[in-house]
Parts: C-alpha cells; sequence; structure tokens
C-alpha cells in the first residue's frame, strides 16, 4: 500500500491565500475636557492606592526552593515559618522540590524560562555547573551590598573552604552541613573484649576479627559510598582523588583515585567481605546497613553524623556511640570535608528579593538557628561561635547529643590542605555513579578492584574532558 | 482500495489545528531542539553551547557499557511484549470463553493498566525484595539464592516480569474486543465440526486475530523503549553494575541527574531512530502475514 496511491485521482487544488494585513489606527484624538477630567481622576486614584498601601505595608516575597524532604523538609519549612514570623518587612516563599537533585533540575529549568527563585538549596556535587555558569551571586558579595552583616572568619575552615573562592569569597551560604563517621554497638563491642573504638583501619580490622570471634556474625554492614569510602577517605588519610588539588587548580583534571591508598582501601573492603569480617548490606539487597545495625545484626556502619539524630529517634535496645572515621596507620590524618547542602543565591531577581534573601540568610545563621536545627536533626554547627556557645552551655553532655560532636573533631582535626579543602570536579554525579557500577561490579567477583577503579578513573576522565570541552577557556573561581 | 479525496477546508484546519499545536509543541519542537543540542555541547544553565559536530554520537556509540544497554533494552523489549501479549491472549481467550467469574475478571484486569509506572516499581519491590519481600521465601530455603544486588540475569527478569505485567491489560482489552468481534456463528460452526476449544483459539480465532497481533506488537515494543523508567528506576536503579540500565533509564540518568543535556539528547536521536526502524521492519516485513478482513 503505498500512500500516494490514494491521491493519484484526486485534483488537487491550492488555495492561495494573501493576507493583507490591515493596520488600524487606533490613535483617538483626545478631548480636552475629557482629557483632564480623566487625569484628575487618575491622580486621586494614585493617592488613594498609594495611602492604602503604606497603611497595609506589603512585604516582600522571595522564593527559596529545598532539596530536603520528610522530617528534615519539615524543618526547613519550619526556618521559614521562623523567619516570616520575626519580621514584618520580608516573607519567605519555601518549595519543598522532592529530593537534592530534583531542586537542581527544576531550578535550572525554572532558570531557562526566567523564573527561577532567589534562594537554592543545592548539594555539592551538583553545583559545578552553577559555579562555572556564574549565575548565581556570591553570598559575600550579596551580605556587603545589602548591608547585612556576617563575621565570615566564624566559620570553620573546613566549612568555609568548601563553599568558598580561591579569593575566599563565600559562593553560597553552608547551613546543613554534616560529615561521615562510624556507628558502633557498645554492648557487642564490651561481649567482644572491645574496650576501644579504634581510629585506624588496622584497628578496626582487629576489632571485627574479635566479634567475629565472639559468635557475632555481621561485624561491619558495608554499602560502598563514593562520599565516604573515596572523598573523605581520601581526606582523611591526605591522598588526592584528582590531579589540581583536586580540580581546584583548572578543568584540564585527571583523576587519581586508581593510584593511591584507596585502591588498597577497597581491597580491603572486598577482603574482608570474603573473610566474613563486613557484609554487604544495601538497598538492592533486601536491607540497609543502617537497618542492619539497629536491628542488632551488625555491628558498626559507616554514614554522615545526621544519621545520628535518625537513630536516636529510633531508640535501638542496645547501647551505641559513634567514632570519626579511620585513616591507615602511618598517616598523618588531615581533617574531612563537609557534606550536606549550601544556599545559594540566584542571578537575575530584583534588589528588594535580594535583600529579603540577605535577610533570611544572616537569620539562618544566628546561634538560636543553628541550635534549632541541630536539635531538629543530626547536622552540626557551621560557626566557631555557636559551637563554643553551645559546648559552655553543655549543649553536648544532654541526650540525645551526646558525643554528636565528635563530627567537628573530624571536620577540624587539622587546617585544610591544598588537598583537604574539598573537590571541585565537573560531572561530579556521573563520575559518582562510575565509581559506584565499578566497585558493585568488583564486589560482586566480575572483575578485580584494581582494574574496576582503573574502570572508573578512565570513564571518569573522559567526563571531566567533556566537561571542560562545554566550558572552553573558563576555570573555577 | 478505496480512494479517498479531500477538499481542502478552512472548518476541517480549524478543527485540526489544536491537535497539530499540541503535536508541534510537545513533540516536534523538543525534538529539534533535542536534535539540535545532540550536536552541540550545551551548558545547563545557559549561557552558550559549543558546536561539536558528530562529536556526542562517537563518544555515545563507542562506548561498550552503551552497547551492553542496547542489548538488554533489545532484550527487554521482546521479553516484556511476549510475556504480556501471551498472558493477555490466554486471559483474553479466557474471559472470551465467559468462563466462571469472568466479568469480575475483567474489570480486574483491566485495573493494572491505570497504576503508573513507579508504582509498579514500588509493588514489586516488595515481591522482589530479597530480605523481606515474597521472593525471600525462597531464600529461607536457599540462603542468598535470590539477590537482585548480585545477579544480573534476576534483576533484568524482575523488570521484565513488572514491565509485562502492567502491559498486560492494555493487550487484554483489545485482545478481548477482537475476540468478542469474531462471530459466534464461525466458533459455532467449527464446534459443530468437532474442534475443542484449543483447535479452535489455534485455527480459526488467532489468524482472524492477526491484525489485532500486529498492532499490539507495534505499540507494546514501542511502549517497551520509551516507558520502562519507572519501573527501573523504582525497582533496580539500573543495577547492578549497569544489567538493567535501559537506553531510556540511561537518558535519564545522563541527562537529568548528570546534567548531561547534550549526551542525553544524542541518546534520545539514536533511540527514536531504533524504535523507528523497529516500526518499520514491523510494518514491512510482519504487516505481510496480516489479513485484514
Amino acid at each position: 500500500m503505498n500512500i500516494n496511491n490514494y491521491f493519484k485521482n484526486c485534483r488537487v487544488s491550492v488555495i492561495e491565500s494573501a493576507h493583507k494585513d490591515a493596520v488600524l489606527d487606533h490613535q483617538q484624538p483626545i478631548h480636552t475636557e475629557t482629557g483632564k477630567m480623566t487625569q484628575k481622576l487618575a491622580t486621586a486614584a494614585l493617592v488613594l492606592a498609594a495611602s492604602v498601601g503604606s497603611a497595609s505595608a506589603e512585604k516582600i516575597k522571595f522564593e527559596y526552593w529545598y532539596g530536603l524532604t520528610g522530617d528534615l523538609g519539615a524543618v526547613v519549612a519550619e526556618t521559614c515559618n521562623r523567619f516570616n514570623a520575626s519580621q514584618d518587612q520580608y516573607e519567605a516563599v519555601c518549595v519543598g522540590q522532592d529530593g537534592y537533585e530534583k531542586a537542581v533540575q527544576n531550578t535550572i529549568a525554572a532558570f531557562r524560562a526566567g523564573k527561577q527563585p532567589t534562594i537554592l538549596q543545592a548539594f555539592d556535587a551538583g553545583t559545578a555547573d552553577l559555579m562555572l555558569s556564574g549565575e548565581f551571586y556570591p553570598v559575600t558579595k550579596l551580605m556587603a551590598d545589602t548591608g547585612v552583616k556576617i563575621d565570615w572568619a566564624d566559620y570553620f575552615p573546613g566549612i568555609a573552604n568548601y563553599y568558598s573562592s580561591k579569593s575566599g569569597e563565600f559562593f553560597s551560604m553552608p547551613w546543613n552541613s554534616s560529615t561521615p563517621v562510624y556507628y558502633f554497638n557498645k554492648d557487642q563491642f564490651a561481649k567482644a573484649g572491645i574496650t576501644e573504638a579504634p581510629i585506624t583501619w588496622e584497628g578496626l580490622e582487629a576489632v571485627l576479627v574479635k566479634l567475629k570471634a565472639s559468635g557475632q556474625g555481621c561485624g561491619l554492614a558495608y554499602a560502598p559510598s563514593s562520599w565516604i569510602d573515596l572523598e573523605q577517605f581520601s581526606m582523611a588519610n591526605n591522598v588526592p582523588v584528582a590531579s589540581n588539588n583536586n580540580g581546584y587548580d583548572g578543568l584540564d583534571t585527571t583523576l587519581l583515585f586508581n593510584t593511591t591508598l584507596h585502591v588498597k582501601h577497597m581491597q580491603n573492603m572486598q577482603r574482608w567481605i570474603t573473610e566474613g569480617l563486613a557484609k554487604l548490606r544495601t538497598q538492592a539487597s533486601g536491607k540497609t546497613a543502617r537497618d542492619s545495625f539497629l536491628e542488632g545484626e551488625c555491628s558498626v556502619f559507616f554514614s554522615s553524623i545526621a544519621d545520628h539524630n535518625t537513630i536516636s529517634k529510633l531508640k535501638p535496645t542496645f547501647a551505641w556511640d559513634v567514632q570519626i572515621i579511620p585513616t591507615y596507620e602511618g598517616v598523618e590524618r588531615k581533617n574531612t570535608v563537609v557534606g550536606g547542602a549550601s544556599l545559594w543565591v540566584l542571578s537575575g531577581k530584583t534588589d528588594d528579593e535580594y535583600k529579603a534573601a540577605a535577610s533570611y540568610l544572616a537569620f539562618l545563621a544566628t546561634k538560636p538557628e543553628q541550635q534549632f536545627l541541630l536539635e531538629n536533626s543530626g547536622y552540626i554547627p557551621v560557626t566557631k561561635s555557636t559551637y563554643a556557645a553551645l559546648k559552655a552551655e553543655g549543649f553536648y553532655s544532654k541526650e540525645p547529643y551526646i558525643n554528636r560532636d565528635i563530627a567537628m573533631k573530624s571536620l577540624t582535626w587539622t587546617e585544610p590542605t591544598a588537598l583537604t579543602r574539598g573537590i571541585r570536579l565537573g560531572n561530579f554525579i556521573q563520575i559518582r555513579a562510575e565509581w559506584q557500577a565499578e566497585v558493585e561490579a568488583a564486589l560482586a567477583g566480575q572483575k578485580t578492584m584494581q582494574e574496576a577503579l582503573d574502570t572508573a578513573v578512565a570513564r571518569g576522565n573522559e567526563l571531566l574532558a567533556r566537561f571542560a570541552q562545554t566550558y572552553p577557556g573558563k576555570s573555577f573561581p | 482500495m478505496r480512494r479517498a479525496c479531500f477538499k481542502f477546508s478552512w472548518i476541517a484546519a480549524a478543527l485540526l489545528a489544536p491537535q497539530l499545536l499540541i503535536i508541534f509543541v510537545f513533540f516536534y519542537w523538543p525534538s529539534a531542539q533535542a536534535l539540535y543540542w545532540a550536536f552541540t555541547l550545551e551548558q545547563p544553565w545557559g549561557g552558550g553551547n559549543t558546536w561539536v559536530g558528530l562529536e556526542n554520537f562517537r563518544k555515545v556509540l563507542s562506548d561498550p557499557y552503551y552497547w551492553s544497554s542496547v542489548r538488554v533494552s533489545v532484550i527487554y523489549a521482546l521479553a516484556t511484549t511476549v510475556l504480556a501479549m501471551s498472558m493477555a491472549l490466554t486471559l483474553a481467550v479466557f474471559v472470551d470463553r465467559q468462563l466462571a467469574g469472568y466479568r469480575a475478571y475483567r474489570v480486574a484486569i483491566i485495573w493494572p493498566y491505570a497504576v503508573a509506572a513507579p508504582a509498579v516499581g514500588l509493588a514489586f519491590q516488595f515481591v522482589f525484595n530479597p530480605g523481606a519481600g515474597i521472593f525471600s521465601y525462597i531464600n529461607a530455603v536457599a540462603p542468598g539464592w535470590w539477590d537482585l544486588s548480585r545477579y544480573p540475569w534476576q534483576a533484568v527478569t524482575a523488570i521484565v516480569i513488572a514491565g509485562a505485567w502492567k502491559q498486560v491489560a492494555y493487550s487484554f482489552i483489545f485482545f478481548l474486543a477482537a475476540l468478542q468481534s469474531i462471530p459466534r456463528s464461525l466458533t459455532e460452526a467449527a464446534a459443530m465440526d468437532g474442534a475443542r476449544p484449543l483447535r479452535r483459539v489455534l485455527d480459526l480465532q488467532l489468524p482472524l486475530l492477526t491484525p489485532t497481533f500486529f498492532f499490539l506488537l507495534v505499540i507494546n515494543i514501542t511502549d517497551s523503549f520509551t516507558d520502562s523508567f519507572g519501573i527501573v528506576d523504582t525497582l533496580t536503579g539500573g543495577g547492578p553494575f549497569r544489567a538493567t540500565d535501559l537506553m531510556v533509564y540511561r537518558i535519564y540518568a545522563d541527562g537529568f541527574r548528570g546534567f548531561d543535556y547534550s549526551g542525553a539528547a544524542a541518546q534520545s536521536i539514536i533511540l527514536m531512530l531504533l524504535v523507528m526502524a523497529l516500526t518499520f521492519v514491523q510494518f514491512r516485513y510482519v504487516e505481510r502475514r496480516v489479513h485484514y478482513t
């Protein structure tokens, strides 16, 4: 059947239509008297409107899109309510976007349509593109321009460095910050005769051996995580993840993690699984590491300090505590860096909106507001003064906050070095995914760990080259 | 063949306009945009792009993982289509024979079509969960045997079953309608000649169903290439180690999660061409064997 057959015997008539745009002259002569009358009325209306306006003092509104969900999302919404109740000049309109990734995705879509919010809560890995686009208002500049005073030196260096440019200007406002730790079951440790939670990997291995000997079926509940096993591990052990000081010094960066201590570490994880010291516990395998820990099935698991609050709330039936992530013996330990998200102010908004946004960000940085966040989540204080004040008040010696500030110890172990400022890599989300898929393949016995990491690096390097090609001639500010 | 002649009519054009506008806005425009992006490197936050010619396609097509993604997509499409259509046909034949309780079945079988793909994925996540799901009973007998996070073939089986389950309803409706349009007298005549139900299905009903069969084949294959995202995302997330990284899921992961709009655009164009080619093949070779009555 040929579609042309249908038309073979048809007489095709082409209708030609010529459109002539009749341009109408809309200008009408204004009758002088009516004109005057109208003018008077208009003036009266304007005066009236102005007086009504000043009486009800229209608030300046701005939008804030955040990624946190569930209980934490409710905490964000509550900070907005608290801000709106604290003053009557500005109104924060806060909209949850169902996850960090979606928050950034939706903001990009909105931005391209010119409808972006004033503030965006964005997670670290998703901000390389934003940094290079320049479509944001660095908060240091915002505060200076709007006359809002913030003591930038008060921020912990490990946090400040992560969110600022080479010249020390803050891009975004640190807010919900965390760092990884490990959680351990004190009762099971005691039963195995372990008195101290080690801070070296060798020490942890000894602990896992003792746990196994004591009849504990699962020592470590292991879930491969690029954030913990690769990024924070490399910080603490002072080894590079990538060249150019982890990407800070240029876009022509290549990954290095297949040549560092990271390889040995991942091989150890694999060996621990084979030797029965650790068990894989992921969502896909049916039970997360945290659930295995909570049920008492496994004695140790690694996660963000933000989980401290979740675990306290779920009230495990055993005694538990947290410890900083280990380093290898013989390594000079360095600081870890923050995870979580920060608040970005986007370009293209009005001066009034910027004033409102600055006021909200300054509000969040105050001690009572930081404390509000800490009490309702597992996050950590971001300023030295707030941390000192909380400590002085005995905040961290009360349940359920006891020892939660161990995260601060990890974060402030040393001053950040060139390798422990953080990581600036383009296409980082995809690089993390490459690492994850390759490591999973190695753990399933499809290839050796070295092969897996080599592949992840090779593929990651292609992603980095592609990113550099997307932003020719640019570099991270 | 009938010949139809149409004169141009303003009313017809006006009536068509809204539909054409919708197709333009939601299909041609985005497709054109994707085509353009596929030849550039697009910066997600705007601010310009770089023309790279066929570089994006070269990159995608030279990636061995991309080809395994194509392979698993084809396997998924064929397996879900065969599974969904055979289940749908079986169920439709039973309902058509008016077995006991067929009215209830008829309604119940149509429902799954109204369930969104992510919801299907979540439901099957419970079914297939190695720790707490229905399949965990297998692990109670043979510990560690069923584990979606370790065995690629199990993960692929899981998404195929979930995908097929979702598509059964659609095919069922069409099969049932087609079966019911076969004149009773034909079936009765065959029965009087001594043909048992199975023989009647094979020799009488199936040949008469070929147009429906063909239509559903095209729709199901297209659908399994383009509409599998929700199931993969909730059930396996593309894992373990990329075993269920279907083409459409990769597009999502690269484009939306990784902000690589250009790479995703190139993959979309390839997927579009592949689906078009498959549809062409079906019309060219399969339709020859279809008899329209």
